[in-house]
């Protein structure tokens, strides 16, 4: 068995997903080799060979990568599969836009998200935005995976994989990157923080979270997350989504402050470790998977909080 | 230009799913079902686009049992032109759904093909994206603007790191995030007339395409559950249970 794990990265970090995805190809058991596309990576490559389980770093690096845009990319992946029983990337945004292209272009049926692993062809995945769980059989000759990282645990870091340059795929021409406008913090990031804090509806404004929930957010370390009510309303950006449509998080500690919890947002952060729900109405289904439930205002219990720390 | 909008019947987002006692799913009988909600943005930026005189035909697809008919005809009412069904009792994967809408759209030379990110029974997020490929069209995903940019297409996309902007060559794929638009009830006299819009029916068959299943769902459980913990008094009894007893301050 042959595995090849599609890295994910900045261009000059390697995301801890790329590395729990990797711990999820050992469970499938087989030889892993890690993908890593983009624009001057070497740093990129050198890290992924440090990850433990790793065999060999393939590494593509042209200006078509930098934003590993779908179109490159799955020409580039589909490229490289021959070699591969299974190829696998973190199901962040950017693994779940070139991914299923990839399945298609292998006329392959993805396995999206996955959580679990029972053997090299059957996979636990969550559906109905995790109020059930579907253990699937994949009868496709390749396997096309994608992770929800935070369902495995990071392995080590004492690897000493080969690097080995490879040439570049094909490029299709038909898109082209524009621009981006990326959230600034220096705050943890949100999917692999140890403590997240997320706000709902009820801060009711920007200036509200500035004021009640950055401080204790800055005194504990955490990254800030919001429920979709609170981006919608713009109170946060649209990256800070908790939850079945945005990110699935499931750190040692959750905050979730005047959030209710609608089935959606649960999906989102209930495998967190310790769940503390902070909101007024006592009914509220946030506090049915709250391990700490403190009934009460949340504009009077933050300041008492970030004075107790 | 002309647009295809593909809309998915499901689970009403509102209904609480129950897995069935033997495993074998989870429990539709008897439950509401509607248009799957990221469709339902789809079909509102292809009216959006018809009424900024960008867009001149919308076609509304369905793969599903025949009364998936109710959500074309909603579809239809919120501003489509016509529909067509292609009728299945059995699931379609995505891989099968992407090729059907292939075919589809190789008879209907769509400019755009606009589409929910995922569907919200299976969670996949895939089929957008498998079709571009399968067409060979680039794909804007995930996209919360879309704008006609002379021969272009600009298409905003919400990832991980915040928003990016592509431009894409037409025809093109575009899969619907929450924060495209607020979709638009569809108001009594455009449901009555949506009722004399047409509606073509055709089934799997005529269309010659594989869509055996890749997967077998061998079973589907509860997920773990989370016990409820314990209310605490105040801010201190919060900070003290966190620190002595979580130990996670």
């Amino acid at each position: 068995m042959a595995i090849l794990v599609i890295a994910e990265h900045d261009n000059a970090n390697l995301a801890d997903a790329t590395a729990k995805t990797v711990s999820a190809a050992a469970k499938i058991g087989g030889d892993i080799d890690v993908l890593v596309a983009g624009e001057g990576t070497a740093g990129v490559a050198e890290q992924a060979a440090k990850v433990t389980g790793v065999r060999k770093v393939l590494h593509a690096d042209d200006p078509h990568y930098a934003k590993q845009l779908a179109e490159p990319m799955s020409s580039l992946i589909a490229g490289q599969a021959g070699g591969y029983d299974v190829i696998m990337s973190p199901a962040g945004t950017s693994g779940r836009n070139f991914m299923p292209r990839v399945a298609a272009l292998l006329d392959v049926m993805q396995i999206s998200a996955i959580t679990g692993v029972e053997s090299a062809d059957t996979f636990i995945r969550p559906i109905y935005a995790g109020n059930a769980m579907a253990t699937v059989q994949s009868k496709d000759a390749k396997k096309v995976i994608t992770v929800q990282s935070t369902a495995f645990e990071a392995p080590g870091m004492d690897g000493s994989a080969s690097v080995e340059t490879i040439g570049a795929g094909e490029f299709p021409g038909v898109s082209e990157f524009v621009a981006e406008e990326l959230t600034k913090s220096d705050r943890p990031e949100l999917a692999g923080a140890k403590i997240v804090i997320s706000g709902g509806r009820a801060l009711a404004s920007t200036e509200n979270f500035e004021k009640y929930i950055y401080p204790v957010a800055d005194k504990l370390g955490a990254a800030i997350g919001a429920s979709r009510a609170a981006v919608d309303a713009g109170y946060q950006p649209n990256d800070y989504q908790v939850g079945q449509t945005g990110k699935v998080v499931a750190p040692e500690l959750y905050i979730a402050v005047g959030i209710s919890g609608a089935i959606q947002h649960l999906a989102g952060m209930k495998d967190s470790k310790i769940i503390v729900a902070i909101n007024k109405d006592e009914e509220a289904p946030i506090f049915s998977v709250a391990d700490y439930g403190l009934v009460g205002d949340l504009f009077e219990i933050m300041p008492q909080l970030e004075a107790a720390l | 230009m002309k647009v295809l909008v593909p809309v998915k019947r499901v689970v009403d987002y509102n209904v609480k799913v129950r897995v069935k006692p033997d495993e074998t799913g989870v429990d539709l009988a008897n439950v509401k079902m509607s248009m799957n909600p990221f469709d339902e943005i789809a079909v509102e930026e292809a009216v959006r686009l018809k009424e900024a005189g960008v867009a001149e035909e919308i076609v509304i697809v369905s793969i599903g049992p025949d009364k998936a008919q109710d959500q074309i005809r909603q579809a239809l009412a919120m501003g489509g032109d016509r529909g067509l069904l292609i009728s299945s009792d059995d699931d379609v994967e995505s891989l099968g759904v992407a090729k059907l809408l292939k075919a589809v759209c190789e008879e209907e030379k769509p400019d755009i093909v606009i589409m929910g990110k995922q569907a919200i029974d299976d969670d996949r997020s895939q089929t957008g994206q498998m079709l571009a490929a399968l067409m060979g069209w680039p794909q804007g995903t995930f996209a919360s603007e879309v704008k006609k940019d002379g021969d272009k297409l600009h298409v905003t996309r919400e990832i991980d790191g915040g928003l990016q902007t592509v431009s894409l060559n037409l025809p093109a794929v575009v899969t619907a995030d929450l924060r495209l638009n607020e979709p638009r009830y569809a108001s009594l006299p455009n449901i009555m007339k949506a009722k004399k819009k047409p509606l073509d029916k055709k089934a799997i068959g005529d269309y010659g395409v594989d869509v055996a299943p890749r997967l077998s769902v061998l079973k589907v459980t509860e997920p773990p559950q989370r016990e409820a913990g314990i209310r605490v008094e105040d801010v201190a009894q919060l900070v003290e249970k966190l620190k002595n007893e979580a130990g996670v301050l």
